[in-house]
Formats: C-alpha cells, structure tokens, sequence
C-alpha cells in the first residue's frame, strides 16, 4: 500500500461524507411504525435509553424511553438525529478492494480470500506479531470479547489494541492502582446525594449532557459545584467555583487541595489509618505543595484554591468526577491519583452520596475495556502477564499458554512499529485513527507504508481511504448485544433491522475470517448471547466479573451493575460499602503524585497553550455525526477559542481566519473569540479529518503507565492566514456541507 | 378527579446550548423536519450562556391581535396556533409583533407557522417532545407543586413588562425569589434584545452577586502574553 490513488475529493464524492436531514421515508408521508424497539443511543458512555421506530426493516425515527431509569427520556442532540445514519446514502453496502482508480466492488468470498491470504504472507514473512489489529470501544462487550479472542487466538498477534488507548485508560491506570479495579465506585444516582460536586477536566456539558441533570438535582438541594477547566464551559459557567487551571497543571492544584485538607484537618483519620496505605508519604509529599506554589503554576488565584479546599474538606458527602481533560496527558494517571486521594484521604467513598468515578467517553468505554481487547488485558479485566489468569482464559479457551499471546504493543507504539517496519500488516474496526490518533500526519505516514490495511466499518471513515480492503459492516441498531454504561451498568443493545445490501454483521465477519484462518472449533456461537455466556464464564473470578449477568436479568432489571459474581447476586451498583479495596490487601492505595511538567510547554517560539476537546454535535471521530446535516449545521468545522486579551495582543479579530502552527504541523481555522477560555490557550475541537484535524498539531508522547498521548497539551504560535489558506479553508467548510448526490 | 394540571417551564440558568430541543422539535410529523424553537447564544463573546426560546403562549397574544387577517387563535387550552391557512396573508405583522420573537412566515407555504407546545402530544397525556429531550431541565413540563418542591432555590413566574406593555403568558420562567416580573427596557429593546436574553443577562449577574464569592478571584492570573508576530498577511474573515 502506499499513497492514496485518487484526490481526497473522488472519495468523498463516491463515499461521503455526505449530509443528510431526511428520514428514509421523507418528511412528508412519515408511516407509523409497526414496532418502537427499546435500546440505546450509540453515541457517549451515557448510553441513554432510547425507541428507534422501526417499520419494514428501516429505522423511520424515534421516541424517546420515559422508563429507562437513567436518562428518563432525556437526551442530547446527537441522540435525537442518531437514526439519520442507519439508512444514509453513505452507507457500506458491498466490500470494496483498491484499485490504482480507488476502490472497486467485491464479493466476500473475493475479499475474503484476499485478506487470508495477506494476512498469512505477511505473518510467514515478518512473524505472527507482525500483523496488527485496532479495535474501537463503540462496540458492544459481546464484539469486544470476541475481538480479543479473534486477535490471541484467529490472527495469533500480540499487538492488539484499542481506541480506548485515546480516551480512558489514564483512568483505568489510575483506578487500578488505588482500588485494583477500574470501575467508577458509584452509580449516578449517589450524585444527587452529594453536598460538593468536583468536576476535573470535563466538560459535562457538552461531551455527556444527560448527566448535568444529577448534577442540578444535587444543586437543588443546595450542593456546591466545583469545575475546573482551562474554558468556561456552560457547566462550568454556573458553577459556584470555576478555577480556570493552566493546561496540564492539574496534580499541582490538587496537590495544593490536599496540602489545605491537611493543614485545617479535614481528614478522616480513621479511615486513612484503617483502610488506606500509603498515607505518611502522601502527607509528606505535599508538604511544600502551599496554594501560592500550585496558584503560581496552574495560573490561578490561590485564594481560590483555599476557598475549594474549604468546600471540599468538611462535606458530609461528595461525588468526584473527571474525564478525558486530566486524563490525556502525559502524567494522566497521576491527574488521577491526585484526585482519588482527595476522596480517600476524605474517607467519602463507598457510602450514599460518597462517590468517585470518571465519566467514559465511548458508547461502550466501559465494558469494552474489560473484557481482552486492550494489548496487555485478558477477559474480566485479567492482566496477561499473570500466570494465573492466562493459565484460567487458556482453560475458558481451549488452547495452550504457548498458543496465548502475551502482552503486545499499545497503539501509538504500534504506529510507531509500523513506522520502523517491525509491523507491515493492520486489521482496523470502529476506528478512525486519521482522526483520533495524534499528530495525524505522523499516523497518516504509518498507513502510507503499511503492506496490507483492511478496515471494517458501516462508513468509509478517513483511515479506510487507505485500506486495501474496506469490509461494511454493521451499526450499533443491527446487531443484539450488550454494553457497559459510565456508571458500570450493564445493558441491552437491541438489533432493530438488518444491515442494508451485502453489508454483514460485525460478527458475523469475525467468525468468518476465524473460520478461514483455520480456527473455526475455537469460534462456533449459534447466536450473540451465546458469545455473551462465553464472556460470562471468562469474566468469573475477574474484577470485572459478569457471571451472573444474563440478557434476560438485564432486559428485566433495566441493568445489571457488575460485579455480579452468581445469578442470585443483585449486582453493585455502589462499590467498597465494605470499606475494602480490591487489592489482594485490601486496602485502598494512595500514591504520590509529584508535580512534573507537560511533554511541550509554550517558549519564545511557540508562545500559546493549545489544547483540544469535544463539541456537543459530534461524536469522536464523527464518522457518524458528520453526516448528519442538523449536527453539521450546528458544528460545520474546527473553530479556534481565543481570548479577546490575545485576539487583541496579536491584533486578530472575531471570525478571521488563522494559521495555528505546532513543531508537527499547522491548521487553519476561524477564530471564535469569547471570554470563556483562558487568555494563555486557545482551544480546538478534534471531530474532523486531514486539512481540518486538530490532532495534526497535537503531540504523541505518552504517559508511562497508562500509553495515552497527551491531546490536552501542545505549544502553538499563530499567524493570520495566508490567501490560499483562507480559500482552502471555505472550501473544505462548503464540502462539509454538501449532500449526496449534489 | 381530573388529573393535575401540567405547566411548561423554562429554567434559563440550566441551558447548555445543545439544541437537543430543536432537534427533538424538527422531527415532529406535522412541520417535518422544521423545527419551531430556538436556542439563542447571549453574548457568545463574553460567556457560553444561551438560552431556548419557545413561544410563551400569552394569555392575550400580542401576534393575534397584531393580525389584520383574524388568523392566529387561541384555544381552550391557552394554546396559541400557528396561523389559519385561509385567513393568513403572510403579512408579518406578528413576526414584528411577537416580543419573544417566536411566530415565523414559512417562505415556502406563505403562512406563519409557531410552537404549538406540541399540542399532538400534551392531548395524549404525553409530555412537550423538547421538554422530554430536555437533558438538563431547562424546559419541564410538570406540575406547579411537583416544580416548587424540585427546585427550591428559584420560582416560577409568568408576568413581564416590555415597556408599557405588560404580558401574562401560559408558560413559566423560572427566577430568583427576589423577582416578580421580568422587566425589559426599550432602550435594550432597541439594542435588538429580546426578553429571555435580558433576562439571563440579570440570572447571570444574580448568581454572580449571590451564589459565587469573590468573583475577582476566579480570572485566571494575568500572563505575559506573546507579541504580534510580524509577518502578518493580509486579514481573512471567514464568511
């Protein structure tokens, strides 16, 4: 594989994205439905409740799902237009196989073989590690399993990963060393109940709208609100106390919290001294952290700091919540340690009210990070390194430790393997690392030199452009499964029609492969629920244990909340009530988290902070979002942020269009000039792809622990864009716009 | 015994700007794909408030009484319909009229079509489509107690003053307890803003002076801030 054949332009033209506004039986004779099929939006770890209105195998609307207890019929825009992608004209109907003219239609049986084929020349050749596959955490836990045994076991790889190498896993690093479990401790419904609410880097409002209900139901009763962010978010621009911290100084200021609890004794003695280790060096390590120390590095006010401090320290009850602003850095996992040890150290865990989680960002952010498809992760969040797990799943399986891989490459090495010719062949599904991956042009360079690319997807997302061969395959209302919500509730996802043309089921394509890689004894489901069974068992004895979840416990109890470990067991919604860890000693980690600065911090020559984030009107890499025409009317394109202080300084106005240059690439957007960021950072938001990719300037160094790149932090400087930019960038705007067939 | 009366409300102070209420409202079968309420951004240059605006339904509508043609009417129910097609001259009378800004011509049918409060929907016991989407509360459809007791720290009132011209509407607005009716000046009027802005204007600056100390210490710490660069080109401004 190499360069792309034909112009950006041919594909878009033959595969979108194209937008559209019109139900597939138009505006004007909409037919009642024959059924409302109750399942889930596809969009966000929030997995509202929703009915798609299905008539003659086509998705016709919705309505929304008054009984679903968490969202209650509530939803975000994105949830309400989300049946606009399922008939769209950009559809996937048939696998595509490059040509030197683009791509041309293809039997599976053609595909297929081709993709046999490739696959073991490559492996012969290079070595079985030598062929890679990335996964995305839109899937369902039953496909997220399934991916993870297909990998180990079809494909015989260890370089497995996933998207969610982009979005949770500082998280996970995080919670696993404090608690040995990577769930949020408490369901949503604890936040209502909390006197102080501590919302670090998310910006709830826009990336998980139905949550900011609990949040106003707590303030209601008179709760306080603390957010803190670089941008006065709309959640954050109600909130009682909004510290405007400096991109990637976020342990500093929680340092300075934890020096304050300490100072005024809002500490539960008891509790760090019965349930805690590791709290003498804790307390030591802060010992200088004063709030003019952390004031001076994150940029804000120190009486701030103390004032927080002061609400946070003596509540009675308080719910913890962060996201991907703390968590995509380079010191991501211990954002959050600094700031679980703000809830140990209060001892306001594991009771009502007392709540800590972080909010997941993928549809299935949560269950599809335990069941095996992370590189070093085995089924029931199981470490593959642990000889006992892998000598449990090798049972569960059926195979060898010698057949087992062990721990592979996370995604940013494996493009960075791909780059150094140690893996020349890539199976994608659900991801579009064009988009989400950072410094794209780095990434795009990898799938340039790849010798074989083959990308499943409903789309033809950015990165399949450059696949070999293009497999359509199935969207979230086409398939039954299950997914893993936020708060650790486990729920159905319904199928509500079939997949259009000779497009298949994501499964169904899986076991196909399996079977013709000659591995079919290891891979017989008569139905999804029986990949599901199979989950269940390897999940047993596992942190993330579903043993005694069945589909028909979920459809009936509306969720079941894991652990779950036997079919009598009510599930947790609320985790630790036994003031216990899940480490082997029980005991709850602290860890310190001394101060170390971003990967790349603004000098003489690249001034600014530039960080990244999300829009409320589309989802990730918005391969579904940007097709549909409310969404992009709403959220055309990039913007940039900026404060009028440096519009002013740099002599820019509102909607003029600039040059933001990075030492790894430039982008040209409008400015959007509003008081509601910090004068030191401009900000853009990620959804887009090539010219328009925010992740073009963004950095690829990784946390050690967790791999995460840090989106969150680059130094930019930035210039009025040239003529040619301009004109590049109205143009780009308009083909967003364009719907099919004009 | 009849059911308990359901209002609509509107809590200004907990929009996010999502639209999902215009989504919700553009998908309804009878104005297919159009939808019939707004989300309005404040003062985008300054904060990320904005705020939904749908029609308030007034108890004696200023639309109606502006048409020449007779065409707007109220129903039993206090529902202000979208103009009678007949009678509807698209003369845009109660587009200039409306101080809410909510009744519209529609270009391609000639007629000015409006928020009926989803009239189709509240008739079979079934909640307005933006306030069930509503993710945060802002718009609700409930009862007068159920609201009282969910959200002691406002109250809902239905009484504003644009001017000389004092309205009563159908739906409520959620504010301070210290306020009774919403009063927007013409001076403000003729800057070009409408009542709900004004009036989350106002909430903005009483939950500054009431729910947030010393708003001096929330800016972040002054920067030294990097010079213009001089290679500028010529300026672009993206249209």
């Amino acid at each position: 594989m190499a360069t792309l054949p034909i112009p950006e332009e041919k594909y878009i033209q033959e595969f979108g994205p194209h937008v559209t506004d019109t139900p597939v039986t138009g505006w004007t004779a909409k037919p009642e439905p024959d059924k409302l099929v109750k399942t889930h939006c596809c969009f966000c770890g929030m997995q509202c409740g929703i009915q798609l209105a299905v008539k003659d195998n086509q998705v016709i609307g919705y309505e929304p799902w008054e009984d679903f207890p968490f969202n209650e019929g509530r939803l975000c825009p994105k949830g309400v237009k989300r049946y606009m992608q399922t008939h769209h004209p950009d559809r996937l109907t048939d696998p595509l196989i490059r040509t030197e003219n683009g791509f041309r239609k293809a039997t599976w049986e053609e595909a297929f073989d081709l993709i046999v084929r490739k696959i073991r020349e490559i492996q012969e050749r290079k070595g079985k590690d030598a062929f890679s596959m990335l996964s995305g955490v839109s899937l369902t836990n039953e496909k997220s399993y399934l991916i993870g045994k297909f990998a180990r076991i079809a494909l015989n790889t260890a370089n497995l990963d996933y998207n969610g190498r982009f979005c949770m896993v500082s998280a996970g690093g995080g919670n696993k060393k404090a608690f040995g479990v990577d769930r949020a401790a408490n369901s949503w419904a604890d936040i209502p109940k909390a006197d102080v609410i501590y919302v670090a880097g998310s910006n709830v409002s826009e990336c998980f709208p139905t949550l900011i209900h609990y949040i106003w139901a707590a303030r209601d009763r008179g709760a306080k609100l603390i957010v803190a962010d670089p941008r006065e978010t709309p959640i954050a621009r109600t909130a009682d106390y909004h510290i405007p911290v400096r991109p990637g100084t976020d342990s500093a200021l929680n340092q300075a919290l934890l020096h304050e609890l300490i100072r005024n004794d809002w500490i539960d003695h008891e509790f760090v001294e019965n349930n805690c280790k590791g709290w003498e060096e804790l307390k030591k390590s802060v010992e200088d952290c004063t709030p003019e120390w952390a004031g001076e590095i994150c940029g804000v006010h120190p009486e701030l700091i103390r004032k927080v401090a002061a609400e946070w320290g003596p509540a009675k009850t308080s719910f913890l919540l962060h996201a991907r602003g703390i968590e995509q850095h380079t010191k991501g996992v211990d954002n959050v340690l600094s700031l679980i040890n703000l809830v140990l150290t209060t001892g306001r865990i594991g009771r009502e009210g007392c709540g800590y989680g972080t909010i997941t960002g993928q549809g299935n952010g949560q269950g599809g990070r335990e069941h095996g498809h992370k590189c070093d992760q085995l089924p029931g969040n199981r470490d593959i390194e642990n000889p006992a797990h892998r000598e449990y799943i090798c049972k569960v399986w059926g195979i060898t430790d010698e057949e087992l891989p062990r721990k592979g490459m996370s995604t940013v090495e494996i493009f960075k393997a791909v780059h150094d010719d140690e893996i020349a062949g890539m199976l994608t599904i659900c991801f579009n690392p064009l988009v989400s991956h950072p410094n794209t042009n780095f990434a795009r360079a990898c799938l340039e030199k790849l010798d074989f690319l083959v990308s499943i997807d409903f789309f033809m997302n950015e990165t399949a452009r450059y696949a070999d061969v293009v497999l359509p395959g199935s969207l979230h209302e086409e398939e039954e499964g299950t997914v893993t919500s936020a708060e650790g509730r486990v729920i159905r996802v319904r199928q509500a029609i079939t997949p259009p043309g000779n497009a298949k089921r994501d499964t169904e394509i899986l076991l196909e492969l399996a079977r013709r890689l000659g591995k079919e004894k290891y891979f017989s489901y008569n139905d999804n629920e029986e990949i599901f069974n199979e989950l269940r068992v390897a999940s047993k004895g596992g942190t993330a244990d579903y043993s005694g979840i069945t589909w028909k416990r979920i459809e009936e109890e509306m969720g079941v909340f894991w652990p779950c470990p036997e079919e009598g067991h009510p599930g947790t919604p609320r985790l630790f009530e036994d003031r216990k860890s899940f480490h082997p000693d029980g005991k709850f980690h602290m860890h310190t988290t001394p101060y170390r600065k971003s990967h790349e911090v603004p000098d003489a020559e690249y001034p600014i902070y530039y960080t990244t984030g999300r829009s409320v009107f589309h989802y990730l890499s918005g391969t579904q979002t940007r097709r549909i025409k409310f969404l992009v009317e709403q959220a055309t394109g990039p913007i940039c942020e900026m404060h009028p202080k440096l519009a002013e300084r740099l002599g820019y106005k509102h909607r003029q269009i600039v040059t933001i240059e990075t030492r790894r690439g430039k982008l040209s957007v409008p400015l959007q000039i509003t008081e509601a960021i910090r004068p030191d950072t401009v900000f853009v938001p990620y959804h887009w792809a090539e010219r328009l990719s925010a992740n073009q300037l963004t950095v690829d160094a990784l946390d050690p622990v967790s791999k995460m790149p840090e989106f969150k932090v680059a130094a930019c400087r930035i210039r009025a864009a040239t003529k040619e930019e301009a004109a590049q960038l109205r143009k780009d705007y308009s083909t967003l716009l364009q719907e099919a067939g004009a | 015994m009849s059911a308990p009366v359901k209002e609509f409300f509107i809590d200004f102070q907990r929009c996010i700007g999502c639209n999902a209420c215009v989504a919700g409202c553009s998908e309804c079968h009878t104005h297919r794909g159009k939808p019939m309420v707004s989300v309005d951004k404040v003062d985008p240059a300054h904060s990320a408030q904005t705020a939904p605006m749908v029609c308030m339904h007034c108890k004696e509508p200023t639309c109606a009484l502006s048409c020449p043609a007779d065409a707007i009417k109220m129903d039993e129910n206090g529902i202000v319909h979208s103009s009678l097609k007949p009678r509807c001259i698209a003369c845009r009378n109660c587009e200039i009229a409306c101080p809410f800004g909510v009744p519209k011509i529609s270009e391609e049918i000639q007629q000015m079509q409006k928020c009926d409060m989803c009239f189709d929907r509240t008739s079979a016991g079934k909640k307005p489509m933006c306030t069930t989407v509503c993710p945060t509360g802002a718009l609700f459809y409930g009862t007068m107690e159920e609201m009282k007791r969910l959200r002691p720290h406002s109250k809902p009132i239905n009484k504003w003053r644009f001017g000389k011209q004092v309205i009563e509407t159908k739906l409520w607005v959620m504010v301070p307890h210290d306020v009774d009716e919403v009063v927007v000046d013409w001076p403000e009027l003729l800057n070009g803003a409408s009542g709900p802005i004004d009036l989350a204007v106002k909430l903005k600056e009483y939950f500054e002076k009431h729910g947030v100390p010393d708003p001096e210490i929330r800016e972040p710490l002054p920067e030294s801030m990097p010079e213009a660069r001089p290679d500028e080109t010529e300026e672009a401004e993206f249209l």
